[in-house]
Order: C-alpha cells, then structure tokens, then sequence
C-alpha cells in the first residue's frame, strides 16, 4: 500500500481571505508574531498501487477533481 | 394549444434552492420537474428513471451541493461529467437553454460548460468562482446591470442597459480567469457577447463592496457561453419572483412582478 499526500495550495498571487481571516482572530488571541498565514488543504489518499501508478493515479485525481489549475497549484508527495 | 416546455430542475444532496426554482418556471408557463441525478444516470427504480434529451430547459438551482466538498459545485460536476457527459454536450450544442443560479454558476464552471471560450466543454476549468474578498458568507439584494446585446437567451426581455434586483447568497462567487491570461480572456468575453450580468449600486455606476458582494473581476456577476444559451449567475433570480419580495417593496408604487421573473420567461418563450 502506498499513502499519497496530496497538497492543495493557491497559486502565489491569489487572495486568501482565508489566511488573511484566521491571521486576524489569531492576533486577537494574543499571538503577535504572525507574519501571515496562508490555508492549505491536505487530502491523503492510500492506494493499492505501484508507487509509479499512484503518483500518476494522483496527478489525474489534481487534475480531474482536486484542483482548480486557474486559482490553485497542487504536490503530490508518496510514503 | 402552446407547446409543453419541459424543464429539468436538477439537484443531488445538498442542493436546497429546487422549489423556488421549480416555482420559476411553472410561474411562466413552464412544465418543471425537480429531477435528482441518480434519476438521469439511471441509478434508480425503472419507473423513475429519466433522460436528459426528453427536457428543453436544464436548471442548475443554488444550494451546497454534496456540502461544498473539495470546491464548490466540484463534486456535482464530476458526476455529470462521469456518467452524463455525451448527453450534456448534445444537449448545449443542440442549443437548449441551461441555466445555473449561485451553486449551479459553480458548477457550471466546474464542469467546463463556461466560460467555454474554446468548444462546448473545456477539459479542465477555464475560470474560478472563489472565496468572496470579504472572506465571508454575503446575503443580500444585489442589483444587476443587464449587459449582454441580444445574443443570450435568458435576457430576451430585459433590454441591454436594465437594472434588475436579485439577492445574491453566497461565500464563493468572486469570479477569476487564470493570472496573466486575465486580460486576453476578459476581452474575449466581452467580444463574443459573454458578460451579461454586472454588479451595480443604485445610480448604476460599477461599484465596489457592498454593492458587488464578492470582488469579482469587472464587477461580472454572471456569464454565458459565446452561443448564449447557457447562463451562470451568482445572485438568485428565483428569489425575486414576486413584487413582495422586493426589498423596498412597501415604499414604491407596485410593479407587476419581481425582477427575476423575466429571466425564466425569456428562455420559455424562446424555446416556444
């Protein structure tokens, strides 16, 4: 079995009312020091595949599902 | 006897706004059906099995379809697009009207169907409908510039340059086209007739928020496919059916109707 991280993140430039949200309630908890703080969505997918298949397997998945490629940029990483 | 207009109110789990769209249409003459997806795949006992192709009018109503999971209208797309795909492409290039409110805008461009700049059904996504800049769910009237010059179906009876009144309720409707491509892309659209809906405030000048809710790019709070017959919009329609449900509807001399009224009724006529 082989485990498939999958990182969904925003192409550098696109807005992230998000981050920019949680940063804000975070600095009204009291934490000073944040520079920024961007969201990430993490998907784990485990597969009964080669690790080769899989890692195709998942690009496919970024392409045909996981990821919007106008506003979002995705890494697939294997363990 | 005027002609049956058959129109498909498609919804899976998760979609919540089918009865006032269903209402939409039986309003302007029209004979709609609240059809779950499970029904066109044939995922379903025999008797309640449907066709895409017996309808005239596909709607894609508002909602949380399949809870807004991965993106918005993402998970309602890809089971269109792995069970219903041929039947879909037919029905759009045989040019019956689709229309997608709110939800059914996001899956419209999910599924690749807009902004379509390049065939009927792009691949991948040519375009996002992302978080609001407000970073926050808005729900409020919204006023919509009509725009487009005759070539969208939907818009028939609302004359380029009208103002119409529908709420808009959402959390993701800022619409993007890919950075760097951006210009070109919002060019093409307005060659080919695309952009039919812009957010406005009350003098009709293209306002920033609260007037557009979301931030979206040249105040675009709906598009057609460059053939017009069919239409994504953020703001909802079926929710300004009636005169009441206008906001300021006690301070004014009564109109006939709600402003979204003529929005269904466009597209029913022109299938007749």
């Amino acid at each position: 079995m082989v485990v498939a991280e999958i990182r969904i993140e925003l192409k550098p430039g696109v807005a992230d009312p998000e981050g920019k949200n949680t940063k804000k309630a975070l600095e009204l908890l009291g934490f000073k020091d944040i520079r920024g703080v961007r969201s990430i969505k993490m998907f784990e997918i485990e597969m009964d595949a080669d690790p080769a298949v899989a890692g195709r397997e998942c690009e496919e998945m970024c392409r045909r599902l996981l990821a919007n490629p106008v506003i979002q940029k995705y890494r697939v990483d294997l363990r | 006897m005027m002609r049956e207009v058959k129109v498909c109110v498609l919804r899976i789990e998760g979609t919540n706004c089918e009865d006032e769209t269903y209402q939409a249409f039986a309003s302007v003459g029209a004979l709609p059906e609240k059809v779950h997806l499970k029904q066109l795949l044939g995922q379903c006992p025999s008797d309640l099995r449907r066709e895409l192709e017996d309808y005239d009018i596909l709607a894609l109503p508002g909602g949380f379809s399949a809870g807004d999971y991965v993106r918005a209208g993402a998970i309602f797309a890809a089971r269109m697009k792995s069970g219903l795909r041929r039947e879909l492409v037919s029905f759009v290039e045989e040019g019956r009207p689709v229309i997608g409110i709110c939800n059914g805008f996001q899956i419209l461009v999910e599924l690749g169907l807009l902004p379509a700049l390049d065939g009927t059904m792009s691949e991948e996504p040519q375009a996002a409908l992302y978080t609001n800049d407000s970073g926050r769910f808005e729900c409020r009237p919204t006023l919509l510039r009509q725009e487009n010059g005759g070539g969208c179906v939907f818009t028939s009876e609302l004359p380029e340059g009208s103002i119409v009144m529908c709420p808009s309720a959402h959390a993701e409707g800022k619409l993007m086209l890919p950075r760097g491509r951006q210009k070109r892309m919002l060019e093409r659209l307005l060659e080919n007739d695309q952009v039919v809906f812009r957010y406005v405030d009350p003098e009709g000048r293209y306002a920033g928020y609260p007037w557009c809710p979301n931030g979206s790019l040249h105040n675009i709070a709906g598009i057609c496919n460059p053939s017009g017959n069919v239409l994504g919009m953020m703001p909802h329609p079926e929710r300004a059916l009636i005169w009441e449900t206008h906001p300021d509807w006690t301070r004014w001399e009564r109109r006939g109707e709600g402003d979204g009224l003529s929005i269904f009724r466009s597209a029913v006529r022109g299938v007749r």
